[in-house]
């Protein structure tokens, strides 16, 4: 009898927790490096609070993006080096919606908690106290998006040579957008305006990335396993 | 059942390659006619702007620049759609024959921008929200460049970039969205807006008709590339000797 | 069952599979032959889906395969080189992964076939940790526990001792004798002592 879809997309969550928590030091990494460029920024621009907070979105969204970047590397390169990639390819099941669990088995082991993260640093970069919230959501949110996009040049770039500097040049035009929103939205937190319009709007991002990116993913996959 | 030769004659590599030969050097010559023509009536006739004085005469190269160089994008992602759904190689050689030429008309966009803003004002560089969009679109072009440049097997590159034209394409109006809204939320003082001046038909025409000149600029270009793109991706075939001896 | 007409396949400037067709009935084993660069390996994946060919078509049970591209998949067994295993996770959790997305299996019928292919002793420490021979036995569990009519294996005996060996022969046998096919590149000879038997050699010019 043929495994049904929520058989399947827990059985690809709970291998992926289960990896990822047998190299927890993986799942550090990222964090590491979102906290570095975040101290990086106030060593090269100034110690002045009051200027950092101006900076603060910026610094924020920039080390969670480039963060990611990295984290996205352990998305599929793994998994096409040792061949069971191709199992997912060759099961039988919508490569799409496993590809989907995948992705949102990734974020939950690196865009959440860089967002859950967060505040630490934000802390470091002047953010006020009641900002912190909308500051993990949005983070949280833009990280999902991210993710999603990345995901698809992630797929793109498993038989390039040098892929992983490519996977960056890649990405990062395509996730302009959620930059713009996000750290908008961030922004707005931080001075006490409505950042509701911006979050909205990297909702959206998001939902239309869940409906198209998988898709895209999982073609990009197909032909990089070729 | 017509259209249905004409797209299969599309198919045909030695077909494409001999309309490509025939082609090229008429779209060529029309172009120089329409750009000499537009140069004058831009540069001359045109009468200069109340505003600008004669600085605004940037525009004749940089609008149609900046039009091209998203057409031609369009046009990328239009012939690698095409390749990917009905595995079209001609339609590959297309899409990789565009690329260079887009990225070109884009650099030539952001240049006479760059050009621009010094006498409007006194900036090389401005944060303008079309000036940013198409230095993302430069970038997007950099990486299609790039990831076909990084996989070695000719059909997987093919395939790959592909799918990045068609999902970069779809993201263009997003960004360009996004763009405007970062920069609406940061108005300044003086209204950083590189936009163009009211034009009546006297400044109009010849912005239009140099638009035109590009576009067969750009028809002539790919062909010249699309030849020597056949050339090396069917160097094993038969029908190459043929057309070279 | 499975026919095979025409492949026609380049990767990059080599033409490596010139027009290729066979044809495998249910209880044939197809055994692909040839020098090192033949294409069997690529013989094999373009018959599973994962290469697309210039030409020609694979069709499974009168349809063709790219058509039906999941039910193809869910009836079909691929080993390649690699035994496609995580090397962080136990022979077992392995098979229940790959398996489980497959079909609904218990846990006695993972103990089965890690008995049958003598891997039940390892079965339980990391993957990273085993030979090269020992993760081809869990591999070959992996494959029976399928259950798919279709196998399509790469050099399966490649590290395997004479037992194990042994086994693979033993294994196709007993697949072909569930109406099953087989097509197998092999690099030296495998005789079966049931089932019927087609060669095919690749890059004979």
């Amino acid at each position: 009898m043929k495994a049904g879809v929520l058989d399947v997309a827990r059985l690809v969550i709970a291998r992926d927790l289960r990896l990822a928590f047998r190299k927890p030091s993986q799942l550090l990494q990222p964090l590491m490096f979102f906290m570095i460029v975040a101290t990086l920024f106030p060593l090269t621009l100034t110690p002045e609070m009051s200027r950092l907070r101006d900076a603060a979105p910026g610094v924020l969204w920039v080390g969670a993006l480039l963060s990611s970047l990295l984290a996205l590397e352990f998305l599929f390169r793994e998994d096409a080096q040792d061949g069971t990639l191709e199992q997912f390819a060759l099961s039988g099941q919508s490569l799409t919606w496993m590809l989907f669990a995948k992705t949102c088995t990734h974020w939950l082991l690196s865009g959440l908690p860089l967002a859950l993260f967060a505040p630490i640093a934000a802390v470091g970069l002047g953010v006020p106290g009641e900002a912190m919230w909308s500051v993990v959501a949005s983070l949280a949110l833009g990280g999902f998006a991210l993710s999603l996009i990345g995901a698809i040049s992630a797929g793109l770039t498993l038989g390039a040579r040098r892929g992983g500097v490519l996977l960056s040049l890649l990405t990062l035009p395509l996730a302009v957008p959620i930059l713009v929103f996000g750290a908008d939205a961030t922004h707005q937190a931080i001075i006490g305006g409505d950042f509701g319009p911006p979050l909205r709007m990297l909702g959206a991002i998001a939902v239309l990335g869940v409906t198209l990116a998988p898709l895209a993913a999982a073609a990009a996959v197909r032909i990089g396993l070729e | 059942m017509a259209t249905w030769t004409w797209f299969h004659r599309f198919g045909s590599p030695p077909w494409v390659y001999g309309f490509a030969r025939r082609w090229a050097p008429w779209f060529g010559g029309a172009a120089l006619l329409c750009m000499l023509i537009a140069l004058y009536g831009g540069l001359v006739l045109a009468p200069a702007d109340y505003q600008q004085k004669d600085a605004f005469r940037m525009v004749y190269v940089h609008a149609p620049a900046a039009w091209l160089s998203l057409m031609i994008y369009t046009t990328m992602a239009v012939a690698a759609a095409v390749g990917l759904i009905w595995r079209m190689k001609v339609a590959h050689a297309v899409a990789a024959a565009c690329a260079p030429v887009g990225a070109w008309f884009t650099v030539a966009a952001l240049g006479t921008g760059m050009l621009w803003g010094k006498p409007m004002w006194g900036a090389y560089w401005v944060w303008d929200p079309r000036l940013t969009a198409e230095l993302v679109l430069l970038f997007l072009y950099f990486g299609y460049m790039g990831l076909r440049a990084g996989i070695e097997d000719q059909a997987k590159a093919d395939k790959a970039s592909a799918m990045l034209a068609v999902v970069g394409v779809i993201n263009v109006p997003i960004i360009k969205y996004s763009v405007e809204w970062w920069n609406s939320l940061h108005q300044t003082a003086t209204v950083m807006q590189m936009g163009k001046p009211k034009m009546d038909f006297d400044m109009l025409w010849p912005l239009l008709l140099m638009f035109v000149a590009f576009a067969l600029y750009f028809a002539a270009v790919l062909l010249i590339r699309l030849r020597a793109e056949l050339l090396r991706r069917e160097r094993t075939a038969s029908w190459i000797r043929e057309v070279l001896t | 069952m499975l026919n095979v007409t025409g492949l026609h396949l380049w990767r990059g400037d080599r033409h490596v599979l010139r027009g290729v067709s066979f044809e495998a009935r249910a209880g044939q084993c197809v055994l692909l032959t040839g020098r090192n660069g033949a294409g069997k390996t690529t013989l094999l994946r373009a018959v599973a889906g994962l290469l697309d060919p210039e030409e020609g078509q694979v069709a499974w049970r009168g349809a063709p395969a790219r058509k039906t591209r999941d039910v193809f998949h869910s009836e079909l067994a691929y080993l390649g080189h690699e035994p496609p295993l995580k090397g962080d996770l136990t022979g077992r959790e392995n098979l229940r992964f790959a398996t489980g997305i497959r079909r609904a299996v218990a846990a006695a019928d993972i103990d089965a076939a890690l008995t049958r292919t003598g891997a039940k002793e390892f079965s339980d420490r990391a993957v990273r940790t085993l030979s090269a021979g020992q993760k081809r036995r869990v591999a070959l569990a992996g494959v029976l526990l399928t259950g798919a009519p279709l196998w399509l294996l790469d050099e399966p005996t490649t590290n395997l001792d004479a037992d194990g060996q042994q086994l693979v022969a033993t294994l196709i046998e007993e697949q072909l004798a569930r109406s099953g096919i087989v097509v197998a590149a092999i690099h030296h000879a495998l005789t079966l002592k049931s089932g019927e038997t087609v060669n095919l050699e690749l890059g004979a010019a």
